[in-house]
């Protein structure tokens, strides 16, 4: 190249304000942290995929303890139900942008530190640049595609990620993407198959749980920047919170594996939610059932009609809420199905409409003809015809 | 051999709600089929069709994971304690799609549907 070249210029040097020594003094008077650590720590990039339950607890420690770029995407906004959990928001936040929410409350707890948010959902098209600017991915994600597509960006751009899942009172977490460790394709080379896909029943987390976990991260991301301890390279760490119980693994890195093995076949980003099968589950979903709407319900129900209701919840859901109708959960449905009487007119519904269209689409398939699934569940019985249902 | 199967939370509504089984066996193999033969609805969680481990679910004994060891052949002893650990993914939002393990969305073809009365 014929151009010029600039001469390397030496970088200012990073040194603490009079404040931030008050600020980080608890950190400073430790050997293992020090002026060195405080200053790695205020020189460290690090992204947070994800600005909720582990994004909590991992937003307000990695700022409060001084790390001096952090990056923050979400796509999502603050609602109700995040605030059992998600606790960088106040109840005023709710229905505010979640990155908008997490920097005001960052900026109010560390203003020393520069924050920068991604309003924007992770994807194979952004990851790569996104990761660019960034030493250390945090992945506080929830679902499977953005687990795989978290580790794989990682791999491919040289990044670490420090992992953490949860559900339930369960919670794992680890270190990916480590020179010479272990990725998460290494300990789960596939997604599970969309043949076996999780129903509505099973969420739910107790608040405290992405609490600990995410703190774990938090705490693996600090010793990653100071590079001080041992960190979870090559163990996975395994959390059960009712049992109060810690258990570790071993990792190894596959030589096999398809992104940082050896031979890698996965040497771009792919399509994650093909890859995941969600694609082909989303049209499974879609399979069209017969439907009514919450408002025709109304009107049969009150001209007197004799409709047999169906709620496919779990009996917990039923204590929250019901619609009067017999309770037999989707799970139980296969071996309860001769509590039915397919000569009458049933409405199954559920929640949201999900599992209750599962549960119309398995009973036509029994030979059931008179039965129609309730559009948009207990929710949408809310919404348009009984306010006084509470909705969860 | 007297070991310990622990059953994470996502397969305990399998597993008669238990967070551990006790079974006795001489390898891990031994061990998966015995608590199958107490908890039926696992097989499917926990095999393939073709009767290979599902990829999703990792089995270690002790802390050593079995694809290492002799996979299913892995001998066992007195004491030993075997961890199926499957991939779960939640986070953030309490998402339901976030464990992998849950009622498939039409009954597998071997549920018997009782015969209709009409």
């Amino acid at each position: 190249m014929a151009t010029k070249t600039t001469p390397p210029q030496a970088a200012p040097a990073v040194t603490l304000s009079k404040e931030e020594i008050l600020r980080y003094s608890r950190h400073l008077i430790m050997p293992e942290v020090g002026m060195e650590g405080q200053l790695k720590l205020k020189q460290a990039r690090v992204l947070l995929i994800g600005t909720g339950g582990l994004g909590a607890p991992l937003g307000l420690y990695l700022a409060a303890a001084g790390v001096g770029h952090l990056g923050l995407v979400d796509f999502d906004t603050v609602d109700f139900t995040n605030l059992q959990r998600q606790v960088t928001f106040g109840t005023s936040d709710v229905g505010r942008r979640k990155v908008e929410a997490a920097r005001e409350r960052l900026a109010n707890l560390n203003p020393e530190i520069e924050i920068t948010v991604f309003e924007t959902m992770l994807s194979s098209a952004n990851a790569l640049e996104l990761f660019r600017d960034f030493d250390i991915i945090v992945d506080g994600t929830d679902n499977f595609p953005t687990r795989y597509l978290v580790n794989d960006a990682c791999v491919l751009s040289g990044r670490v990620n420090v992992y953490g899942s949860i559900f339930r009172f369960e919670g794992q977490a680890s270190v990916f993407g480590y020179p010479g460790g272990p990725c998460y394709r290494c300990l789960y080379p596939e997604p599970p198959p969309p043949g076996l896909v999780p129903s509505c029943a099973e969420g739910g987390v107790l608040g405290v749980l992405p609490g600990i976990v995410g703190s774990i991260q938090a705490m693996e991301t600090i010793k990653l920047i100071l590079d001080k301890g041992e960190t979870l390279v090559g163990r996975l760490l395994l959390f059960d919170a009712l049992q109060m119980r810690f258990r570790e693994v071993k990792l190894r890195k596959n030589p096999d594996c398809p992104v940082c093995g050896s031979h890698p076949t996965v040497t771009k980003l792919i399509d994650y939610q093909e890859f995941c099968g969600i694609r082909g589950e989303e049209a499974a979903s879609t399979v069209s059932v017969p439907e009514i709407t919450p408002r025709e319900l109304k009107v049969r129900l009150d001209r007197g009609d004799e409709l047999f209701i169906l709620d496919v919840r779990e009996p917990h859901e039923f204590q929250i809420c019901h619609l009067g109708g017999h309770l037999i959960p989707l799970g139980d449905l296969p071996r309860r199905v001769n509590e039915l009487d397919s000569s009458r007119e049933i409405v199954a519904h559920c929640r949201s409409g999900k599992r209750s269209a599962d549960a119309v689409a398995f009973l036509r398939q029994a030979g059931f003809r008179k039965i129609w699934n309730l559009k948009g569940g207990i929710l949408a019985w809310s919404d348009e015809v009984d306010p006084k249902v509470p909705k969860y | 051999m007297a070991v310990k199967v622990i059953i994470p939370t996502p397969l305990r509504p399998y597993a008669g709600k238990h967070d551990h089984v006790d079974v006795a066996a001489n390898t891990v193999g031994e061990a998966l089929s015995s608590l199958i033969a107490q908890h039926g609805d696992l097989r499917r969680h926990l095999y393939q069709d073709d009767g290979r481990l599902r990829s999703f679910v990792n089995v270690y004994v002790n802390d050593d994971d079995i694809r290492y060891l002799q996979k299913e052949a892995t001998p066992l002893k007195d004491g030993d304690t075997i961890s199926i650990v499957p991939s779960i993914a939640g986070g953030s939002t309490g998402n339901p799609a976030c464990a992998a393990f849950a009622l498939p969305r039409t009954a597998p073809p071997g549920l018997a549907v009782p015969p209709m009365e009409s």
